[in-house]
């Protein structure tokens, strides 16, 4: 193979600097000075052959290494302890403290009757009442187990559904738009239709869950895989992935982020769902739970027993963020360095 | 010969080509420079060399086992630690589990990042993160090693180290390399050979064999760098209006 070398060069060649205005001529007149090298200051400075990037720049392995380790310890930041932050926790309960006091200063107003606005003081009474009776417990108790039933079932659903429809272009244009449809449908919708199909039973239930969960779930993986670096695409075909390994292996942990953004809404529609479906449907062999506390306490008229089941509900939804999302969540992005700025 | 590129060409569907007539032969063993300016169509010829895309004409002969690929940005995933980006390279080459770990270390080791595994990309400097990501390249165990615009990103401390880094790990290890770059200097500090590539369309103009002489005497490197600017910008100017 013949190589064309200096003599076949433009004419103009000689006088040429280089972009970042180097000047051959100046460095090889400067050759051995060590003082004009940025590793002057290391210690380590080898004498004679240094010429800044043009040639070798380190004198030899150990010298590499050595060099390197101590611009690895310059550009890494040093490691920075956690410690409990006690605004997290304060600054939530006053805020509670504070709505409190204000919804009790209002009822000490005494603008409306008391059996139609009852006070925080009542609601928490009724509340005691409730658990006396055993009602709370049973009807937490079997919310809860179907939510959280459901939830895992319509997850189980879900994720193969949704990595599928995200891998698979045609798949995805055929029935995308039909998702993000079902997404927009309030499940609530779907109550008499499955009374019909399935009257008063747990199933009715299940199936206004599964209707509100998986198609949230599914939207939140897609547009998770959506907002993958095509770059990890790449990298995994020249790694040699192949396509079942690219969805699990590279697809699916790329997505995390946005699949957890939509387990999260999944469950939120999913415990959404099932309190729209406890109201509406209630007798038969379906238990006695949140939406059924609710929907007796407005058959009976009586406001502390409504007030004490949305504050339960709702209670429920935050503690299962407090408890469970919002932890994972915290950990994932730290894990992948997307913590630091943000005001959580 | 483990590349042979033969009247090599590329157009992207119906518009101006991409690679027009390259030819070029890359012998075993080599540390090739492929220089060019903006528009060359450099990455396009590495995808081409890699399987990651097709030349619409000529031929081409690569290695049957294809071709390790390093690209600008480390492309680590971030939700693996170094060692377990290593692994995952390891994995989907097929290496057993057992061995994985070892030979993951072993690569830590080899660019020097050995206590450094249990890190996350985030927790690494830039630098640090191109080593990793040089590593996986070389657990992929092909011949032949592309790399495209590697340490373009990197500061200027840095990218001279990993010079000597990677000059080094390819005469440990033996691999075949093909260099991208848009640095004269870059490639003249590397390759054995410094293939200029033409714009739009892209073709080898003029290639130049850098010696052990260059390696070591920083007149000659600087004198050929120069004559190599001078071919560079020759080209560039033709595009001017």
């Amino acid at each position: 193979m013949p190589s064309k070398s200096l003599s076949g060069s433009a004419p103009n060649a000689a006088p040429a600097p280089s972009p970042d205005g180097f000047r051959p001529s100046d460095e090889a007149s400067g050759s051995g000075r060590p003082d004009a090298t940025p590793w002057a200051a290391t210690g380590a400075a080898p004498a004679a052959h240094v010429h800044a990037a043009l040639t070798r720049t380190s004198s030899g392995h150990e010298d590499l290494r050595e060099l390197e380790s101590g611009l690895d310890s310059l550009q890494s930041d040093a490691d920075r302890k956690h410690r409990i932050d006690w605004s997290r926790i304060l600054l939530p309960v006053a805020a509670l403290v504070v709505l409190v006091l204000v919804w009790q200063f209002y009822v000490s107003l005494g603008v409306k009757r008391r059996d139609l606005v009852p006070g925080p003081l009542d609601v928490v009474g009724q509340m005691g009442l409730l658990w006396s009776e055993g009602k709370l417990q049973q009807s937490m108790w079997t919310s809860l187990q179907r939510g959280v039933v459901g939830f895992l079932i319509s997850v189980a659903i879900a994720t193969p559904v949704g990595l599928l429809l995200a891998q698979v272009a045609p798949l995805r244009r055929a029935f995308g738009p039909l998702i993000s449809g079902l997404q927009v449908l309030p499940s609530v919708a779907w109550v008499p239709a499955a009374i019909i199909w399935f009257g008063l039973t747990d199933a009715t239930v299940y199936f206004v869950v599964f209707m509100g969960a998986i198609p949230s779930i599914i939207n939140g993986l897609i547009s998770g895989v959506d907002q993958i670096p095509p770059q990890y695409r790449r990298v995994g075909t020249v790694l040699g992935a192949s396509r079942l390994q690219m969805a699990l292996q590279i697809v699916l942990p790329a997505a995390l982020p946005g699949y957890l953004g939509g387990l999260k809404q999944g469950w939120a529609f999913s415990w959404r769902s099932l309190m729209a479906a406890e109201i509406i449907a209630v007798g038969g062999t379906i238990g006695f739970g949140l939406g059924s506390l609710l929907d007796q306490g407005r058959t009976l008229s009586d406001m502390s027993v409504v007030m004490a089941a949305i504050l339960l509900i709702l209670g429920v939804g935050i503690l299962i963020e407090l408890l469970v999302f919002g932890p994972i969540e915290k950990r994932l992005l730290r894990s992948r360095g997307l913590l630091a700025g943000s005001t959580r | 010969m483990p590349v042979v590129l033969e009247h090599l060409g590329k157009r992207f569907g119906d518009g101006a080509p991409v690679l027009d007539d390259v030819n070029a032969n890359i012998r075993q063993g080599e540390f090739v420079a492929l220089l060019g300016a903006s528009g060359c169509g450099k990455s396009t010829l590495l995808n081409i060399i890699a399987g990651l895309e097709a030349p619409t004409s000529g031929a081409l002969e690569v290695p049957s086992d294809g071709a390790a690929f390093m690209f600008q940005d480390a492309a680590l995933f971030p939700w693996l630690t170094a060692r377990e980006n290593i692994e995952l390279a390891l994995k989907l080459r097929g290496v057993g589990k057992a061995e994985r770990r070892a030979k993951a270390q072993e690569l830590l080791e080899l660019v020097h990042l050995g206590s450094a595994g249990d890190k996350r990309p985030h927790e690494l400097s830039g630098g640090m993160r191109q080593r990793v990501s040089l590593a996986r390249s070389l657990a992929q165990d092909r011949q032949l090693l592309l790399m495209d615009e590697p340490f373009a990103a990197l500061d200027a401390i840095t990218r001279d180290l990993l010079h000597d880094e990677l000059e080094r790990i390819w005469k440990e290890t033996g691999r075949t390399i093909v260099f991208v770059t848009h640095n004269v200097r870059e490639a003249v500090r590397l390759g054995q050979r410094v293939l200029l590539l033409s714009s739009r369309p892209g073709r080898v103009v003029q290639e130049w064999a850098v010696t052990e002489e260059h390696r070591t005497d920083a007149g000659l490197a600087g004198q050929l760098t120069g004559v190599i600017t001078a071919r560079l910008r020759e080209e560039i100017r033709r595009h001017a209006k």
